[in-house]
């Protein structure tokens, strides 16, 4: 039986009755017909559907939508504002951080939300002292925290130059 | 995906009740892992009763100089929080080895506490495995076993538990507190989870319809000196082959106290007991942890591919006790 939800996808209010089985991947893509998050592999293991869910990146293939009820949802497409790209995604131009570019939307949402994770305190894997309150975005530090986001090209080599140079000239939003 | 019903309740007794009144059914937190599970056909709710925003989602202090994390705390909440991070950064430590940023986002305590084997049999819906269906074998016996269990297995079942969290959290002898349909009631972690003798199928001693609340970390004078170490295949985002949970106690070159649990190699987080005796009041040298560490893996029975693990769990629990003692 379908079931009534609304959600708030990059600043528009939408309103769908769903499946309960409906992902909120398949709600987005197939039902609003919102394609920047991408199904890759549908388990959470590649990233490629990441966004924002209440403010956190969250894999939207793991997650149902009538459990998400009244969410703000914000995709690659949603991070723009006034026509002008987010200073990630302008990056990732510049680099040349992708090829395909299949799993790019997903990196740049990933990106987005692990700047605002790291610049909230919160300690990696890697970091040597997980009691600091500050810790620098080294290389490796990004690596670490982008490790939920798998790119088949191995772009990486520029993924993680386009996000430092972010996290160095600009805050996240 | 079988088709089920979605619920709500108002609160944590409402949605006891509503499990307790359904023949089969789960309760949905994170749905990182019971999501994926319900895709592959593993696990087929007639119902799933949403507890996402009933339990607690804070992590209060204790008078006792503890700590109670509410089981809707996400992972990503957890590593992150101040208090664990200074008393208690084995737990951070642990949570930070596992999954991915997204993933830990999403998670919750309770669902972590929760998540079901990683055994490719258990995943392999064309497999017999006694774990996802009783009585038809477990294919991993002869299988490719080189990630499975070498410590308190059966012939029913090899499968190893596959949380971070919870090896933290049981060298730290945390409390799980539940409510179910007989009540309220505290169990420690030690006692929630089963070996699988004869029933792989059961992973824990809850009953149907009993919820975790809460988890409850008591105090302990040495666990800021505490830390996981946690090897897998890869450098990030994967399982662990083997880790180790450790704090330690040492005074005038001498262990006076120790707390230890290992990952990866049996169906519950292990906890290194026979280790901890060993270590007791042993001196602060390499080869007291290593006699310590060869003391709990004496009655480790390999399989055909995971010999391995047995030095390797030698080695990471010398390691790690040789980086408490050294303040490294």
């Amino acid at each position: 039986m379908d079931v009534g939800i609304t959600l708030n996808v990059d600043g528009i209010q939408q309103r769908i009755a769903v499946d309960p089985r409906t992902t909120l991947l398949d709600a987005l893509r197939e039902r609003l017909g919102i394609y920047g998050p991408k199904k890759g592999c549908d388990h959470g293991q590649c990233g490629a559907c990441t966004v924002l869910l209440d403010g956190i990146r969250a894999n939207s293939c793991l997650a149902l939508a009538v459990a998400h009820d009244g969410a703000e949802i914000i995709t690659a497409e949603g991070l723009a504002e006034d026509g002008e790209l987010h200073p990630m995604q302008r990056s990732f131009i510049e680099h040349d951080a992708f090829q395909c570019g299949y799993c790019t939307p997903g990196q740049i949402v990933s990106a987005v939300g692990m700047l605002a994770e790291a610049e909230a305190g919160w300690p990696s894997h890697v970091t040597r002292d997980i009691s600091a309150a500050k810790v620098p975005l080294t290389d490796e530090e990004i690596r670490e925290r982008m490790s939920g986001n798998l790119c088949r090209c191995g772009a990486y080599a520029n993924i993680v130059p386009a996000i430092r140079e972010t996290a160095e000239t600009a805050r996240p939003r | 995906m079988k088709p089920f019903r979605y619920e709500r309740a108002g609160d944590v007794s409402g949605a006891v009740a509503t499990l307790a009144g359904e023949r089969t059914g789960e309760f949905l937190a994170g749905g990182t892992n019971l999501v994926d599970l319900m895709k592959l056909d593993i696990v087929q709710p007639d119902v799933l009763v949403d507890v996402r925003r009933l339990t607690s989602a804070e992590i209060e202090d204790l008078p006792d100089g503890g700590l109670r994390i509410g089981a809707a705390v996400t992972n990503s909440e957890l590593a992150a929080d101040a208090r664990v991070r200074s008393r208690y950064p084995v737990l951070s430590q642990a949570l930070l080895s596992g999954a991915s940023g997204q993933l830990r986002n999403l998670a919750t305590t309770g669902g972590n506490l929760l998540q079901r084997t990683r055994c490719a049999y258990f995943y392999d819906t064309t497999t017999p495995c006694n774990k996802r269906e009783p009585g038809t074998g477990c294919s991993a016996l002869e299988g490719c076993n080189s990630g499975h269990a070498i410590l308190g297995a059966s012939r029913h079942c090899v499968a190893t538990h596959p949380s971070d969290m919870a090896v933290a959290m049981t060298a730290l002898d945390a409390v799980v507190r539940t409510q179910g349909p007989a009540g309220e009631r505290e169990t420690p972690i030690t006692g929630l989870y089963r070996l699988p003798g004869q029933e792989p199928e059961r992973d824990t001693a809850l009953e149907h319809a009993e919820l975790i609340t809460a988890v409850d970390l008591p105090p302990l004078e040495f666990s800021s000196n505490s830390r996981y170490r946690k090897v897998r295949e890869r450098a990030s985002y994967a399982f662990a082959l083997v880790s180790v949970a450790a704090a330690l106690q040492v005074r005038d070159g001498v262990v006076l106290d120790a707390r230890m649990a290992l990952g990866g190699v049996a169906h519950r987080p292990w906890r290194a007991r026979k280790a901890e005796d060993v270590l007791r009041g042993a001196p602060v040298i390499e080869e007291s942890f290593r006699a310590a560490a060869e003391a709990e893996l004496a009655d480790a029975v390999p399989l055909r591919d995971n010999a391995y693990k047995v030095p390797l769990a030698v080695n990471v629990m010398t390691r790690t006790l040789l980086d408490l003692a050294e303040g490294r």
